[in-house]
Order: structure tokens, then C-alpha cells, then sequence
């Protein structure tokens, strides 16, 4: 019995012992198992998951270029940058996006809005780019989320700089403003533009920010940065400098732009002041104007409502865009055409009656302003002087409206001025050519009539009114107008389109008729004189209102008022040696001399009063020309 | 035969050494294993410090944890065997009717009801089955004739499937597995026949299809396809894995050094102080601190099979082979889950992972390993 007992004992610890030898040798298969994979991950793939580990860590993330900021002519800063402090949130390190968004709502204000064009910018990200859901955080909100940093993994919040324009409204339609970049941005975007604009949030959209886009933004720049798993930007191990964008000079100068903007008053219109010895625009106003800190992170729909429903057009820049009959301001220059082309002389007079026939026709063609006519021996002096239609008509009935043209054209008519400013409308200027394809229809002597006098089918931006009197008063050198005049401090050398050939006593008569509408008693532009000690030249312009634009029909008040016509004045100074030529436009202003005028005369004050400054920097460009020589 | 002379040359190897020897034999306790155990510790506590990113609360935590843990092994080693046997059907139906109370009273956290609480103190008892579930079954086939007959297979298959099936229901299918896996390599050493292996083997793969279409949830199934096909889904099921494989393969030969590893300490690596801890010394650590890892739990499990060939009877042999293949497994499984080669199933690395009562039921079958491993000494003094 123990002895089967003790045979039982050593069979069963033999069974044992083979079993755990069989179990000993899984165990090692096992353990080789786990050995070769460690091998295979440590050794054989680890350059792999060494690049994964470094991917995962390591971030290469573009540095933002600084703006080039804008100034005036004077030093002023125009267009600023400024610290803002985004909220953005990185989409890959974000685990649950709706409850994340949903926390953020109870941290800081967050509308529906903003979520809508957060998830928009989400469909087009790049990988592990931080994208904004809110803008301009302030420090309480900064804080909260701060505090809540731990449940917010992919969330953070980052200082970025913003632009901001100090002088707000004063320079929104030259200067322009910037926007977030839009989906319609983007699709424009070629391959490098996307690269250009990696970290940049904003984009010029309209004027010189517009414009000069390209110099601007300058170059992007990257740095390696080391990230933990929650986005958290923990060190930078490599950084490449941006190269900031070019910086602006204009020839814009912000007291006379605040000048011209307080003379229009509470009137809707547009000054354009050019420097007649560059081409330079010194003063750009259109009226009303806006606030462009409003489009720079993006316009609340309220704001934008606001702005596009007024029936003033703010955003409209009428400066640029907008397209009135130029009416009797053409008038200096068609007495110059008329001349040059021997249609008329010094000597030629006519008899104003008050109406004017054409040859072989019985229509009468009224004067506008004296029904009885300016005397029975008019000349141009006072043709000029007084505004008398007939003693132009009777000129047109006896030109040919292709020289005409040609002349109009040479002033800077009918085209775009090539200004550096965005969109800008060419107006018009009629030809025979031109009427017959557009219209139709051959030219009649009627037309001559209109055309003559800045009526009918003549349209002109009070930019291109500003040139042609800048070329008017340079005796016939057409600048191109430009609103910049250096980057990043080299001047830009002014640019002459044409020269206008006329003969000196030509341009003598023609000046001293535009000084006779300041300075004459019978001057229909008295008030651009008033008080002065330098002398004018000018001429005053009525635009009939053709039309009643739309939005318009609401208001009857607003409609009979709307329905006045516009009040035109240009002029140019002093008459001795022209420094500043000025278009003035005021909407439903009536009388160009009584409402315009006054308003040139402000711009002309203030510019001819700091002669100093002019001169100095005169001599000093006279200076360089020595030292350079 | 080998076996034997093993058996009796092993006394003597101590005899030389008198007060560890008494040490030994006065408090039952294995030197070799503790010491083993000890170290291990302590390079699992060095491993937590930098898997914590240096935060001194987890490895005071585990400390205290560790501490209970080798106090439980201790008292386990202290009790005499044969009371382990006559105790364990009572542990063993108490273990099943607190599984039965968690299935109607237990709290739990993300769609698994795992706890008991019981004023304030919450505990797992499942963790009281990895313990029950050998000690039944070693204790059920130690009176029976060896090789065990069909009906006694039947009987040990019926203790293990009662509990994996109550701890599936939880469900907790990487704790069942392990409970029934401590039931059947006693079964395995007690001589369960090769037919029957095989045969199970066979019903187990004819089995998969209905497993797979009825017997797993979608979260089981989502891990099982991740582990083929890791890339399909970085950022969701797949993330864990493939921060893990990033982390141990950039680790490369000699690591990035202690503290240094950038994806354990940036944060990429999720559950990287718990059961994805060798995630960590692989990165820090390289292929080089894995090994010596491997080396330390291999010396372990062979000090664990040394233990039960020198086991006195049955029941000692079987438990002991049992808790030491069950342990291998434990660190088998975590290092295939944590490596890709296994689905995602919750297993800690033993004595590394930081966690509770794991630890301390880990301890106290060490506790009754030394208790098998020191009986002999006792009976023979």
C-alpha cells in the first residue's frame, strides 16, 4: 500500500515535471515572442518611430510676418499693429469638439455666428494649425479659460497682432482696411500665395491695404516648436525670422484730409487735393466714411447692416467710384481745346441771348443759369467767369467733337487714372465711335452740346476731376496720381503720363479766365478766394441728378433733397506757381460756388499756411539732386 | 529522476548560511523570490516617478500600496498549506456570491460594473477569484487520481467557469480570461490529457466566428480589428497603440533617457502610469532596459517553478505552477497589448503598473508561493 502509494507519488511528480517542462518551453516561445517584437519596434523600425515620435512632438509651425504700418506724409501713423488675443483651437488634439465648444461657451461670450465660421474654417485646415473661434479676448476671458486650461486640451490662446487705424474714419476709403482671409481669398490663393499666407489671418480688402498687399505683408518666416500631446507649445527649438512687411509713406497729409473732411460739414461728397508738381494726392475724402477697425476681425452682421442700409453709402467710395456729369468744370479745358484747335481766339465774342440754336434747327437750347443771357459781347474771360453755356455751345456747334475728345481724353477723361488705389471707375467721355457702338447711333450736333458742358452722356470721378485740374494748373503735365510716396523710405518717383501741347498765351487765357471765377465780381467761384493772400484759380460745376438710385424711394423727405443738383468745384493755387490743384463733389449741393468753393478755399488755407514745410522740403530734394550730382 | 536529486541537493545549498536559513524557515519566507520581488519593485516605482512626469503623489500612492501588498505576502506565506486547501472551496464560494452581488449591487464606471462599495470602500472581487479560482482547483484535483479522470476535468472545468462567467458578464473579458487561464494551467499540470487540449483547441477555433458575432461587444470587436489594422484610426480607437509602438520603437537601442522620453512625458502616450507603463521604459529606457525588464520577471517566474517542483504534494505543485505561469501570462499579455501584438484588454504589468489591489492580491500569491516553497522545510524540522 505505501509502497503503491509512493509509486503513485513519483508517476504523478513525473507527469508534473514533463508538464511543466512543456509549459517552460511555451513560456520561453512566449518570451522570445515579446523579445523579437521589441527588437522589430526598438531596432529594425526605429527610425520610423523615431520620425513618428518627432512628428508627433514636434511642430513646424509659420511665423507671421508683421504688416508694413502706413503713415502720412508727415509721420502720422495711418495703419497700426496692435496685440489682440485670439482663442484658437487645435482640431487633431480636440477629443470631443461640441462639448469643448459648448465649456468655451460658458467661458467666454461665444455667438452662433462665430461657431458657424469656426466650423468653416475647420473644413479647410491644415493639419495641427491652430484655428480662431474668437477674436479680441478680453482679459477676464483670457483668465477664465487660463483657469480652465486642463479640460480644454487643443485650446489655447494666442497673441496675435491685429491691424487697428487710429484715425478711424479719416482714411477708410484710401488707406482701406484689412479682413480675415474669406473662403473666396482662398480660392484665388495660387500654391505660393497659401505658403505666403500660412499664419496670417489677414488680408487687404480694400484700398492701398488692398493695393500694396503684395509689399505689406512681407515674407513668412517658421519655427520648430516643440508641442505636448494637448497642443501646448512648449519650447522653440528653430526659428526662422519673417522679414515684415514694407513700410507705407503717403503723400496723404492727415490735417489737410481732416481739413477737407470738416469743410464738407454734414454733406455727402468727396475732395480730392493733388499735388501739381508730383501727381501726389494729398487729401482723398469721401463722405460719409466709416469706421475700419469694424472689418479688421471680422464685421458683426449688425455693424455690416448698418453700413450697407444707410442711404448715405458709406462704404461707397465716391472719391473713386463715383461717376457724376462733371458739368461746366470741363469748361477751362474746352476753352483750351477751343483755342488750340482755332475754333476760337482771344478776341472771339459772342451775343448771348440767353438760348442757343443750332444751324438748320429749331430747338431751343436754354442757358441755365441767366435766362436773359450775359451780354451781347462775351469772351472766353467771361465766358469762363460767369459760366455762359452759349458762348461754349456756340464754340461746340462749330468743333468736331473727335478733338473734342482727343483733348478730354489727354486731361485724363474717360479712362482710369491709373491711381494706386483699387476698383477704380473710368467715367466717360463720349466719341463718335464710341456712340456708335455703344449706342448705336450715329453722333448728332446735340450731342456736341452736352459734351461740351459736362452733361449728357459725360461721367467723371472727382479723382479724375482732381488730375485734370492738376494738369490744367502744370500747364499740361499729367501726372499719374499717386497716394504713396515712398516704401519702406525710397520715394517713388512721380510718373508723367503725357505732356498736353498748348501754346503758352493759351494757357495764359485759360488761367486768367479760372482766376477771373474766383476773383471778378461777376466770379461764379468768389468764395474759393475769400480772405486769401495768394490767388485762385478755379471753376464751379453743376450735375444734374439723372437718376434715383435704388433704396432711395422710401424716405420722400430724403428723396426731394436727394433729387437737388450736385454741387461741383475745381481749383488750382496759387495762380503763380500752382502747388495744389482740389476737386470738390458735394451731393445735392446745388450751387457749385456757393456750396464747393468754400470748401476748396479751406484746403487751400491750410495748405499755403505751412509754406515753411513745403519749401524746406523742396530745398532739401534740391539738395540731393546736388549731393547725388 | 533528475528532479529528485534536485530535491535533495537544495537543502543543503542553504545549510550553509544559518540566519537567513532561519529567517527562512522561522517567518516562511523565499529570499530569492523577495529579493527578486523587491527589486522589481523598486524599478517599477522608478519607472512610475517618470511615467507621473515627476509627480511625487502616484509613487507615494503606489508606495503605500506596495507596502500593504508585501505585508499581505507575509501573512499568505505564514498560513500552513493545509489550511489553504480546507479554506479554499469557502474563499472560493464566498468570491463567486460577492460576483453574484456585483452583477445586482455593483457600481462601476464607463458601462462596467466591477465594484463592490461597501461604506466608502470600494474593491474589486474579482481580484479575490484570481486567488479562489487555483486554490479550487488545485485543491479539487490534489484528492483525485492523476492523470484526472473525465469527470474530474468536468468538475475542475465547472469551478472555473462559474466565476469567468459572472466576471464576463461585468463585463471584464481580460480578467476572465486570466482567472480561467490560473484554473486550467492547473488543470494543464495535473495532467489533462493532449486529446482533451486539442480537442478543446479544435472547439475553440470552430468556436470564433460565433464569439466574434455574438459573444463580443462593439467595444471588444473595435479593439480586436485595431490591433490589425492600428492605422485605420490614429486619432480615435487606434491612438493608444500607435503612441505606444512610437514610444517604444523611438526608444531604440539604449532610450532617450530616464525622464527624457518625449512621448511619455509630453503627454502623447495615454495611460502611460498604468497599464501602459513599459510603454515608458521602453522609451527611456531602449531595447536594453526592456531586456533586463524580461530578465527580472523571467528569474521570477523561474524562481516560481522552482518552487513547485519542490513542492510536497499535489495541491502545492499545482498551485504553485498555476500562480507562476498566471503571472508570466499577466506580463505576457500587458507587453503584447502595449506592443500591438494583443488586443487592448485591461492587464496592469505586474509590480510596475500603478494600481492597488492588483498589487496586493499579485503579493499574496507570491505569500502563498513561499508558503508551498517553505512547507517542506517545516514538515522536515
Amino acid at each position: 500500500m505505501h509502497n503503491l502509494h509512493f509509486k503513485d507519488h513519483l508517476t504523478e511528480q513525473r507527469l508534473f515535471h514533463n508538464r511543466m517542462l512543456v509549459a517552460l518551453v511555451g513560456v520561453a516561445m512566449l518570451l522570445g515572442v515579446l523579445v523579437a517584437r521589441l527588437y522589430n519596434l526598438q531596432v529594425v523600425n526605429y527610425d520610423d518611430y523615431r520620425t513618428q515620435s518627432d512628428e508627433n512632438r514636434i511642430q513646424v509651425r509659420p511665423v507671421a510676418p508683421t504688416r508694413g504700418l502706413i503713415y502720412d506724409r508727415n509721420g502720422a501713423l495711418l495703419a497700426d499693429n496692435r496685440p489682440s488675443y485670439t482663442l484658437a483651437i487645435v482640431h487633431e488634439r480636440v477629443r470631443n469638439m461640441d462639448a469643448t465648444l459648448e465649456l468655451l461657451g460658458q467661458l467666454v461670450r461665444l455667438e452662433d455666428s462665430d461657431v458657424q465660421k469656426f466650423r468653416k474654417r475647420l473644413q479647410r485646415r491644415r493639419p495641427f494649425e491652430p484655428i480662431p473661434l474668437r477674436f479680441r479676448l478680453s482679459e477676464d476671458e483670457i483668465a477664465r479659460i487660463s483657469v480652465n486650461e486642463f479640460r480644454l486640451p487643443g485650446v489655447s490662446v494666442e497673441a496675435e497682432l491685429v491691424r487697428y487705424y487710429p484715425l478711424t474714419d479719416l482714411f477708410a476709403h484710401s488707406v482701406g482696411y484689412v479682413g480675415r482671409i474669406s473662403e473666396r481669398d482662398l480660392a484665388q490663393f495660387s500654391e505660393e500665395d497659401v505658403r505666403r499666407y500660412s499664419g496670417t489671418q489677414s488680408i487687404g480688402k480694400v484700398g492701398l491695404e488692398r493695393s500694396y498687399e503684395d509689399l505689406l505683408l512681407g515674407e513668412v518666416g517658421y519655427e520648430n516648436v516643440e508641442t505636448n500631446a494637448r497642443g501646448r507649445v512648449l519650447r522653440v527649438l528653430e526659428r526662422h525670422d519673417p522679414r515684415p512687411g514694407a513700410e507705407l509713406t503717403l503723400h496723404l497729409d492727415a490735417r489737410l484730409q481732416k481739413v477737407a473732411t470738416e469743410a464738407l460739414g454734414d454733406n455727402r461728397g468727396a475732395v480730392v487735393a493733388i499735388d501739381v508738381n508730383t501727381g501726389g494726392v494729398l487729401a482723398f475724402v469721401s463722405k460719409p466714411s466709416f469706421d475700419p477697425n469694424l472689418f479688421v476681425t471680422g464685421i458683426s452682421f449688425n455693424d455690416y447692416r448698418a453700413l450697407s442700409d444707410s442711404l448715405d453709402v458709406p462704404l461707397f467710395n465716391r472719391a473713386l467710384q463715383g461717376q457724376y456729369p462733371p458739368g461746366s468744370t470741363l469748361k477751362p479745358m474746352m476753352g483750351l481745346g477751343g483755342l488750340e484747335a482755332g475754333v476760337i481766339t482771344a478776341g472771339t465774342t459772342i451775343k448771348d441771348p440767353g438760348f442757343f440754336k443750332l444751324p438748320n434747327d429749331t430747338r431751343l437750347y436754354r442757358e441755365q443759369w441767366k435766362r436773359w443771357g450775359h451780354g451781347d459781347k462775351v469772351d472766353l474771360i467771361q465766358a469762363l467767369a460767369e459760366s455762359c453755356d452759349i458762348y461754349f455751345w456756340s464754340m461746340a456747334s462749330r468743333w468736331n467733337i473727335d478733338d473734342m475728345h482727343r483733348i478730354a481724353t489727354r486731361f485724363g477723361l474717360g479712362a482710369r487714372t491709373g491711381i494706386d488705389l483699387p476698383v477704380e471707375r473710368p467715367g466717360l467721355f463720349p466719341s463718335r465711335d464710341w456712340k456708335r457702338g455703344a449706342r448705336g447711333l450715329p453722333w448728332f450736333p446735340g450731342d456736341s452740346l452736352n459734351a461740351v458742358l459736362g452733361q449728357g452722356f459725360d461721367l467723371a470721378t472727382p479723382l479724375q476731376l482732381a488730375v485734370m485740374t492738376a494738369t490744367m494748373a502744370n500747364r499740361g503735365i499729367h501726372y499719374r496720381p499717386q497716394v504713396v510716396m515712398a516704401v519702406d523710405g525710397v520715394e517713388q518717383p512721380p510718373e508723367v503720363l503725357h505732356h498736353v501741347e498748348a501754346r503758352p498765351e493759351h494757357w495764359s487765357l485759360v488761367f486768367e479766365g479760372m482766376e477771373s471765377v474766383v476773383n471778378s465780381p461777376k466770379g461764379t467761384g468768389k468764395k474759393a478766394g475769400a480772405g486769401l493772400d495768394f490767388r485762385v484759380a478755379g471753376k464751379s460745376g453743376t450735375a444734374q441728378v439723372v437718376g434715383i438710385a435704388q433704396g432711395e424711394r422710401y424716405d420722400s423727405e430724403a428723396l426731394k433733397e436727394r433729387h437737388r443738383d450736385h454741387a461741383l468745384f475745381v481749383a488750382f493755387a496759387p495762380v503763380d506757381d500752382p502747388q495744389i490743384a482740389v476737386a470738390v463733389l458735394v451731393e445735392n449741393g446745388e450751387g457749385g460756388g456757393k456750396v464747393a468753393a468754400p470748401v476748396a478755399r479751406e484746403l487751400f488755407f491750410d495748405w499755403m499756411s505751412r509754406p515753411m514745410e513745403n519749401t524746406v522740403r523742396a530745398a532739401e530734394a534740391d539738395d540731393e539732386e546736388v549731393s547725388r550730382g | 529522476m533528475a528532479s529528485r536529486d534536485y530535491m535533495h541537493r537544495l537543502p543543503d545549498s542553504h545549510g550553509g548560511l544559518s540566519r537567513p536559513a532561519s529567517l527562512s524557515r522561522r517567518w516562511h519566507i523565499d529570499i530569492p523570490l523577495l529579493l527578486l520581488l523587491m527589486l522589481l519593485s523598486g524599478v517599477g516605482l522608478t519607472v512610475l516617478y517618470s511615467a507621473a512626469g515627476g509627480e511625487v503623489h502616484y509613487v507615494r500612492r503606489q508606495a503605500v500600496f506596495l507596502a500593504l501588498a508585501f505585508v499581505a505576502m507575509l501573512v499568505a506565506a505564514q498560513v500552513p498549506l493545509d489550511m489553504y486547501r480546507r479554506w479554499s472551496p469557502w474563499l472560493y464560494v464566498g468570491g463567486c456570491g460577492l460576483l453574484v452581488a456585483v452583477l445586482f449591487i455593483g457600481v462601476g464606471a464607463k458601462g462596467a460594473q466591477r465594484w463592490l462599495e461597501i461604506g466608502g470602500f470600494r474593491f474589486q472581487p474579482s481580484e479575490a477569484l484570481k486567488l479562489a479560482v487555483p486554490l479550487s482547483v488545485a485543491a479539487f484535483l490534489h484528492s483525485r487520481p492523476v492523470p484526472p479522470s473525465f469527470l474530474t476535468v468536468l468538475g475542475a472545468m465547472a469551478i472555473v467557469a462559474v466565476p469567468a462567467a459572472l466576471i464576463v458578464r461585468q463585463p471584464d473579458l481580460g480578467t476572465a480570461i486570466l482567472i480561467a487561464a490560473s484554473g486550467l494551467f492547473a488543470l494543464y499540470l495535473a495532467g489533462l490529457s493532449w486529446k482533451m487540449i486539442g480537442g478543446a483547441l479544435v472547439a475553440l477555433v470552430a468556436a470564433a466566428w460565433p464569439i466574434w458575432e455574438w459573444g463580443l461587444r462593439d467595444y471588444q470587436r473595435q479593439r480586436i480589428l485595431t490591433l490589425f489594422n492600428p492605422d485605420a484610426d490614429r486619432l480615435g480607437a487606434g491612438w493608444n497603440i500607435f503612441q505606444s509602438k512610437a514610444a517604444i520603437g523611438s526608444g531604440g537601442l539604449y532610450g532617450k533617457g530616464y525622464m527624457q522620453g518625449t512621448q511619455s512625458q509630453l503627454d502623447f502616450l495615454p495611460e502611460s502610469h498604468t497599464d501602459f507603463i513599459i510603454a515608458v521604459l521602453g522609451e527611456e529606457w531602449g531595447l536594453r532596459g526592456a531586456l533586463l525588464l524580461l530578465a527580472l520577471y523571467l528569474l521570477i517566474v523561474a524562481r516560481g517553478i522552482y518552487i513547485s517542483f519542490v513542492a510536497q504534494d499535489v495541491f502545492g505543485r499545482l498551485l504553485a505552477g498555476s500562480i507562476t505561469l498566471t503571472f508570466f501570462v499577466y506580463v505576457f499579455v500587458n507587453i503584447g497589448m502595449v506592443t500591438g501584438l494583443l488586443p487592448v484588454v485591461g492587464v496592469p504589468l505586474p509590480l510596475v503598473s500603478h494600481g492597488g489591489t492588483s498589487v496586493v492580491t499579485l503579493m499574496a500569491g507570491f505569500g502563498i508561493l513561499m508558503a508551498i516553497g517553505t512547507e517542506r522545510r517545516r514538515v522536515s524540522f
